[in-house]
């Protein structure tokens, strides 16, 4: 095969197919706003350093910014313009607009993306970088907020909207606990 | 950014084929370093080779007992991993201390142990650097240098290999698999990464072309308990300005085995050989915890701005031993 600098792609974005020719160069972040017009995922460092940029590739958070797009053909990408649910604002959404987990809000999509990750990977039994002992034995670590920092470390804030951020994330993962507990109920 | 070729590889020997041995071509797992030198200009390449998709993303275990992990497997994966959890534990606790969630999802262990140091010189093309441009000079020796290397570095070179896992696999005795185009290859990680000297260029001891497939750990019952401390300038999100993994089985109060590494001093991920050998048959007590860093930490030739790293990671080996000595008293 001759080498090429470009080929066509067909990426999977909120559930739904979009092909595009697409310049190897080009990043997932860029495809997404330039392309698709999903200005919902911001670009702040484009170097992987802020968070903005994060998505969901296959359910798990990345920064598109660091991922090129003709290597995410396959794979389901979720941006922030796909995490409600049916007209229904996820619950983490809802939990950033009830206690004000912003200020400016331009890193907000990718604390959102971010934060509904948190979740699950705690929900599975991950463990953190502030968690005591790691062993599978010791058992999932609780939320705590000192947890929830930690784990949402890969998103910067530059107004330093923190403090709300976190008490967000710790309400919408005490909603999505108490959810599961009554399905199993 | 310069345009570049891309092609998926579907196998292991598929991969080697599209690599071929071409110097202008790059394996792209996680693309989190890679991508990142690739927009600053410090890496160039003419074609990438996908290996995201190799069947090399499991961790199994090995015919001695020990561990395999692919050289697929995410961070991610590693560190939730229930036997890398509990057997070494020091290893889940590296991984996590590294990067972001986000980053931690991305990138995978092979790229982890081949990723390039995050000295300010070598990621600047405006700026001279014997590692990114041979011959050219080393602005850090006497520039910006405040987190560069205290073990092992030259006057080529005194960057630091940015690494929070490849120090616990170090300590555990971890064995880099590769392959190439006449058969597969295996390199202890402990030399792995080549001295530095007055080529400070090549960093690795494999073939070129070579893909790294996988890293087996040894069986190391001394490695249950464990422990990865990481110092840095900000409680999370950030490069180590020093690390230490360590293991320790200590029976009556005396150290039976110990396993030490240290992050953030050196080129390499960097064993404490020498702090092992004082620590082994000698008692649990900082004294001695003291007396096997001071060893280990006789070679340093610290710089003017970096002398820190010493008293560190004097400081840091005894607190992290003291640690594991007194939970093996519990």
């Amino acid at each position: 095969m001759a080498p090429s600098t470009s080929s066509t792609v067909t990426l999977d974005i909120n559930g739904e197919k979009h092909t595009l020719s697409v310049d190897h160069r080009t990043t997932l972040l860029d495809a997404l706003r330039e392309r698709l017009d999903l200005t919902g995922t911001k670009k702040g460092c484009d170097q992987g350093q802020c968070g903005a940029c994060t998505v969901l590739v296959d359910g798990r958070r990345t920064v598109s910014c660091l991922q090129l797009a003709v290597a995410a053909e396959g794979r389901e990408i979720t941006t922030v313009e796909g995490v409600a649910e049916g007209g229904r604002l996820h619950p983490v959404q809802q939990a950033f607009l009830d206690l004000d987990g912003f200020q400016c809000g331009y890193c907000t999509p990718g604390q959102i993306c971010s934060a509904v990750a948190v979740i699950e990977e705690h929900a599975a039994g991950w463990p953190s970088a502030v968690t005591d002992d790691v062993r599978p034995e010791a058992g999932p670590p609780p939320l705590t907020p000192e947890e929830i920092r930690e784990r949402m470390s890969g998103n910067l804030c530059r107004c330093g909207a923190y403090a709300p951020i976190a008490e967000a994330v710790a309400r919408a993962a005490a909603q999505a606990r108490a959810g599961a507990g009554e399905a199993v109920a | 950014m310069r345009e570049f070729d891309y092609r998926r590889a579907d196998d292991v020997p598929g991969a080697v084929a599209l690599l071929g041995a071409d110097p202008d071509a790059r394996y792209l797992g996680g693309g989190t370093n890679l991508v990142d030198l690739m927009k600053t200009g410090v890496e160039r390449p003419a074609r990438l080779v996908d290996v995201r998709g190799l069947p090399l993303d499991r961790i199994e275990p090995a015919d001695d007992g020990g561990l395999r992990i692919g050289a697929t497997v995410t961070n991610s994966d590693l560190a939730a991993h229930p036997e890398v959890r509990r057997r070494y534990p020091a290893l889940a606790q590296a991984v996590l201390a590294g990067a972001s969630g986000q980053l931690r999802n991305m990138a995978t262990v092979g790229g982890n142990l081949l990723q390039r140091t995050r000295c300010g010189y070598f990621a600047d093309v405006t700026q001279p650097c014997n590692k990114r441009a041979p011959g050219s000079g080393c602005p850090a020796v006497a520039g910006e240098h405040r987190n560069h290397a205290v073990l092992g570095a030259s006057d080529h070179c005194v960057a630091v290999h940015p690494s929070d896992m490849g120090v616990a696999l170090t300590a555990f005795d971890a064995v880099v698999s590769y392959e190439t185009a006449d058969g597969p290859g295996r390199l202890p990680l402990d030399g792995f990464y080549l001295p530095v000297g007055d080529t400070p260029h090549l960093e690795t001891a494999l073939p070129p072309g070579a893909l790294v497939t996988g890293v087996t750990l040894p069986p190391a019952p001394a490695a249950a308990r464990s422990r990865y401390r990481k110092v840095r300038e900000r409680a999370s999100y950030a490069f180590a300005i020093g690390s230490v993994a360590a293991a320790l089985d200590v029976r009556d109060g005396v150290v039976r085995e110990a396993r030490l590494a240290f992050g953030a001093v050196a080129s390499r991920p960097w064993r404490a050989r020498a702090a092992e050998r004082v620590l082994t048959g000698a008692p649990a007590t900082a004294e001695y915890f003291a007396a096997a860093a001071d060893a280990e930490l006789a070679a340093a030739r610290p710089l003017p701005d970096n002398g820190y790293k010493v008293t560190l990671m004097r400081n840091l080996v005894v607190a992290v031993l003291s640690g594991l000595a007194e939970e093996a008293a519990r």
